[in-house]
């Protein structure tokens, strides 16, 4: 903070040093994953690594193409997505409001306080056996799971945007008499929109995770099941080309979600230079 | 977070709050339990009887050890090669630089699809699970090391040069003394982590541990036994969190004003 603050004469060239600087980490960055691919790929055509259980990453390419390409899994690949975007809204909508109660009543956080805090302390998959008990073998199950584990971070970060409005912006909402709906959508909503879209994006990521989980480990669709199906019957072409289908697609959301993210906190920085 | 607004209670409210949550919980699985059906879901008490009743079954000691060594094995290897990883992407700037999304990215993808590979590569049985547990666990604790690392004061590292110390002197004598309250957090973090990554690595092609008691519950369709060690593992991953919260809360207290 203090030396960007010492070295302002020279803006033009700090910000072209910074952006060079950055251009060369992507670079690096991508170097380090190409020449990791590019090892993986050597080690098993070389047979340093045994080339029956680890494919080279082209034909795990090759077979994920093909997969996308004669589509029989799309139905599982929807049905994944759905599962996993009911589990986001149902997390986020809650969680959202379930940190805006908390906001609300003091006491009542105090007392939920050790709970939230070790809430991801406790492996929730434990329960997923209960609720395939209490809903049956559907996708049921697979939605609690993926909104149990998803509602508590979007609560929290909820909670921890909420606190950091500005106060004078609460006072210009009861100097203009809002109503509490108001309020919220025009003034606490905004305001803490990073911190909200930090729980959105945690939502969006631990959803998938619980969704695919649950599928792998107890489920008959789906692309956690898919895969987990072609582990069992040794087809390690199918294995490999959905999981890596499975990367890309969580790691592009993951990507774009980032992205987002850091956007939204650098103008908040900027407009708020504290 | 908050300490200071947080730790305003004194102590006798805080044990009033812990009694209310405590109540609280047990009151709404009750009610639950009522609701649905004791054949459903079990009440708090009949699951405590069942959880007597596991743990006195003669086989349950070797599922519990065996899911013991496999955790605190996949812990200590994710504590030791975690913060190890972190200090050096700390200190080397441009490689904390590169490396830090693409642990971001690994962090945030449903590792369990990637079980298989676990597998084939080491094989079934108990390295898998450690290797499991320890892929989960350990990146939490390397990101969190690395940032803590990254904002350590100057002067420290301007010390470290002035007496000329080793990587080692430096990291064992300056890094991790300065940097402990934020590898606890991240120890936090990851102890959960590996504790859920051994466990699933036990739901998923395994013979032996609680995580396979767990899916044999599941497939004889028996809630009790369910509810029962999902509330040893709770109780166990509760009283270890709020044991390294506090640690962490001591740890922190005087350096921030």
């Amino acid at each position: 903070m203090n030396e960007a603050a010492l070295t302002v004469p020279a803006p033009r060239r700090q910000s072209v040093a910074l952006a060079m600087r950055r251009h060369r980490v992507v670079l690096l960055r991508c170097l380090f994953i190409i020449v990791s691919i590019a090892v993986l790929e050597l080690a098993s055509r070389l047979a340093w690594i045994d080339p029956v259980s680890f494919i080279p990453p082209s034909e795990m390419a090759l077979s994920a193409w093909k997969l996308l390409l004669n589509g029989a899994y799309r139905d599982d690949m929807i049905m994944t997505l759905s599962s996993a975007a009911m589990a986001i809204v149902l997390a986020t909508t809650t969680g959202f409001l379930f940190g805006l109660l908390l906001y609300k009543l003091p006491r009542l956080r105090r007392v939920l306080d050790p709970l939230l805090l070790s809430y991801y302390a406790v492996p929730i998959f434990v329960l997923y056996p209960m609720l395939i008990v209490l809903f049956g073998l559907n996708r049921w199950p697979l939605i609690m799971l993926g909104f149990l584990f998803a509602v508590v971070a979007m609560a929290v970060n909820t909670l921890n945007g909420l606190e950091r409005i500005p106060t004078v912006l609460l006072r210009t909402a009861r100097m203009l008499r809002m109503g509490r709906v108001q309020e919220v959508w025009l003034i606490k909503l905004p305001a803490s929109l990073p911190f909200v879209f930090t729980g959105i994006k945690l939502s969006i990521v631990y959803s998938f995770i619980a969704v695919i989980g649950g599928e792998f480990l107890l489920s008959g669709t789906g692309f956690g099941y898919q895969i987990a199906f072609a582990y069992n019957n040794f087809d390690n072409q199918t294995m490999y080309g959905l999981m890596l289908l499975l990367l890309i697609f969580v790691g592009t959301i993951n990507l774009i979600l980032h992205a987002a993210e850091q956007r939204l906190y650098q103008r908040r920085v900027l407009r708020e230079p504290s | 977070m908050n300490p200071g607004i947080m730790r305003q209670g004194s102590g006798r409210d805080r044990w009033l709050d812990v009694l209310l949550l405590v109540a609280g919980m047990l009151l709404l699985w009750q009610g639950a339990s009522w609701a649905l059906g004791i054949e459903v879901l079990p009440g708090p008490w009949r699951t405590l009887l069942q959880l007597q009743r596991e743990i006195a079954d003669p086989d349950f000691g070797k599922h519990l050890a065996e899911t013991s060594k496999a955790f605190f094995t996949a812990l200590l290897i994710a504590v030791l090669a975690g913060t190890s990883l972190g200090l050096i992407l700390g200190v080397r700037r441009l490689a904390g630089d590169v490396m830090e999304l693409i642990l971001i990215a690994l962090y945030s993808i449903p590792k369990i699809s990637l079980y298989p590979i676990i597998l084939l590569m080491f094989g079934l049985g108990l390295s898998a699970k450690i290797a499991f547990g320890v892929i989960h666990g350990i990146i939490p604790i390397v990101i969190f090391t690395m940032t803590a690392v990254r904002n350590i004061r100057p002067v420290y590292l301007r010390s470290i040069r002035t007496h000329r110390l080793t990587p080692w002197q430096g990291a064992v004598h300056v890094l991790i003394p300065a940097t402990v309250p934020e590898i606890v957090a991240g120890l936090r973090i990851g102890f959960s982590l590996t504790l859920l990554g051994t466990l699933l690595g036990e739901m998923f092609a395994s013979q032996r541990g609680i995580g396979h008691l767990l899916m044999l519950a599941i497939d004889r369709n028996n809630p009790p036994t369910i509810m029962a060690l999902a509330l040893m593992l709770f109780m166990f991953a509760t009283v270890v969190s709020i044991g390294l919260l506090q640690w962490d809360r001591h740890l922190r207290r005087g350096t921030q004003p």
